[in-house]
């Protein structure tokens, strides 16, 4: 038994939104690998819940009439994994989602709930910073899209105002389109364990393959909320594909990053997996573009 | 509207093993709870109870979910499986518990069935694994006793057979 006060499920967003409404102080379920264990650990204990798990229209990934990738926020690590859309256009994401936790935790856990905790170890966070996603939130006055840097305030909280819920993430084609990248998660045990450091690249290569026309960088575990590394893309960007500029966009990361001492790890160490994680998710990115280097 | 402490319940109509049924539950209970207390399966064991460890694995429309982390109300309309279903009419081993057996990779027992229907979902998928891939697809079980070598093995040389292979020597 879970120590809950009550439980409101949720069949419908429009059903949901009603309840955020009704029940202001409850606390959103998805998947609850999150939610049932802090309630578990007395974290969150004695509340109500509101839960959505039972949205399905919630749950699959598509392309909209814009071609942008849409991802319900009710859809399983596994299977935006197994995902044919993500596989094609996004395949890094489905490789990073695909080191959470063990397979269990991938068939419940969500994308949506993912990153509504607002954890900067989360390993879809770092790609979807990277990727420039957007995240679609559906309230009582409609539906409201935000890039997902904005979505992060501070740890543990994200832009969920009253009443909303988050019901997709969305993949512009403009941000996907030529683009291929590479996730690094460190960590002490190969499963059931969170990043030390998450590193998630991407690159669009010109057309000759020579030259980095785009790269793009986020972390998990750098700061207090996933992260993009602003200089080091800027060092990046324009620049002829070479092993020493994977190099120097390494070290570059550290003028953007800023992580904590933790019982995971000290600061030194993560800036040290930061740098070395750089340079080697840019130089897979960049094979995986076609590059030579 | 349930008052802080009115137990609140919930009819969930849903089929276990093969059999339609239904249940009056309180909301605040896990699938492990309802499946222990209310149909007796209680193959489905309760170990860390924070998804973490995998005894309470059950397969619910064939995909394996830590039963401890999901609510009893979610297994309205789903196809849930737990060890009990893999027993056959007199009694009768599975190959792949047959294969634990032989494998020597059971002792204690508790973490078994949560492995043993993480195998059904490996076996059913009709692949072939690399190690490392089964190694992975296995990697949300904690076993205390055997280590997980023995376990490895079972699974493999069951996958294998099913898929009409010869098992390469281990």
């Amino acid at each position: 038994m879970y120590d809950m006060k009550a439980l409101y499920e949720a069949h419908s967003v429009a059903e949901a939104v009603a309840l955020r409404a009704e029940h202001p102080e409850a606390q959103i379920i998805a998947g609850g690998s999150d939610v049932l264990v802090q309630m578990r650990e007395g974290k969150r204990a004695g509340k109500e819940l509101i839960s959505i798990y039972g949205i399905d229209a919630m749950r699959g990934v598509s392309l909209d009439a814009e071609e942008n990738l849409r991802i319900g926020s009710l859809t399983s690590f596994s299977h935006i994994t197994r995902d044919p859309l993500i596989q094609k256009y996004i395949n890094v994401l489905g490789e990073a989602v695909d080191q959470v936790g063990g397979p269990q935790i991938r068939n419940i856990g969500t994308i949506g709930g993912n990153t509504c905790n607002g954890v900067t170890s989360a390993d879809s966070a770092s790609t979807l910073h990277a990727w420039e996603a957007i995240v679609e939130l559906t309230g009582p006055d409609g539906v409201r899209r935000e890039p997902i840097r904005d979505f992060y305030i501070k740890a543990g909280v994200v832009d969920l105002r009253p009443g909303e819920i988050q019901t997709a993430i969305l993949i512009p084609k403009a941000s996907y389109e030529n683009t291929f990248g590479y996730y690094i998660k460190y960590a002490m045990r190969s499963a059931m364990d969170i990043a030390t450091l998450g590193t998630s690249v991407n690159v669009r290569l010109s057309a000759d393959k020579k030259t980095v026309e785009r790269c793009r960088i986020a972390f998990g575990v750098a700061g207090p909320v996933p992260m993009r590394a602003e200089h080091a893309e800027a060092a990046a960007n324009g620049q002829p594909v070479s092993a020493a500029l994977a190099e120097t966009f390494g070290r570059t990361v550290l003028e953007d990053i800023n992580p904590r001492d933790s019982w995971r790890a000290s600061k030194a160490f993560r800036q040290h997996i930061a740098a070395e994680s750089a340079a080697r998710a840019f130089i897979e990115a960049v094979k995986r573009a076609g590059g030579e280097l | 509207m349930a008052e802080q402490h009115e137990i609140q319940y919930k009819t969930v109509r849903f089929n276990l093993n093969g059999r339609d049924v239904e249940k009056s539950v309180d909301v605040r209970a896990s699938l492990t709870d309802m499946l222990r207390n209310d149909f007796r399966m209680t193959s489905v064991k309760k170990g860390c109870e924070v998804g973490e460890c995998g005894a309470c694995n059950v397969l619910i429309d064939g995909e394996a979910f830590n039963s401890c982390i999901y609510l009893a109300v979610w297994a309205e309309g789903k196809k849930i499986r737990t060890l009990e279903s893999l027993l056959g009419p007199n009694g009768e081993l599975s190959d792949i518990q047959q294969a634990f057996v032989d494998e020597a990779a059971i002792q204690c027992g508790f973490c078994t069935p949560g492995f043993i229907l993480t195998a059904v979902e490996i076996l059913e998928s009709g692949k072939l694994y690399s190690d490392d891939e089964l190694r992975k697809l296995l990697s949300g079980h904690l076993c205390r006793c055997t280590g997980y070598q023995n376990i490895l093995r079972a699974v493999k040389k069951t996958m294998y057979r099913r898929l009409g292979l010869e098992p390469p020597k281990q």
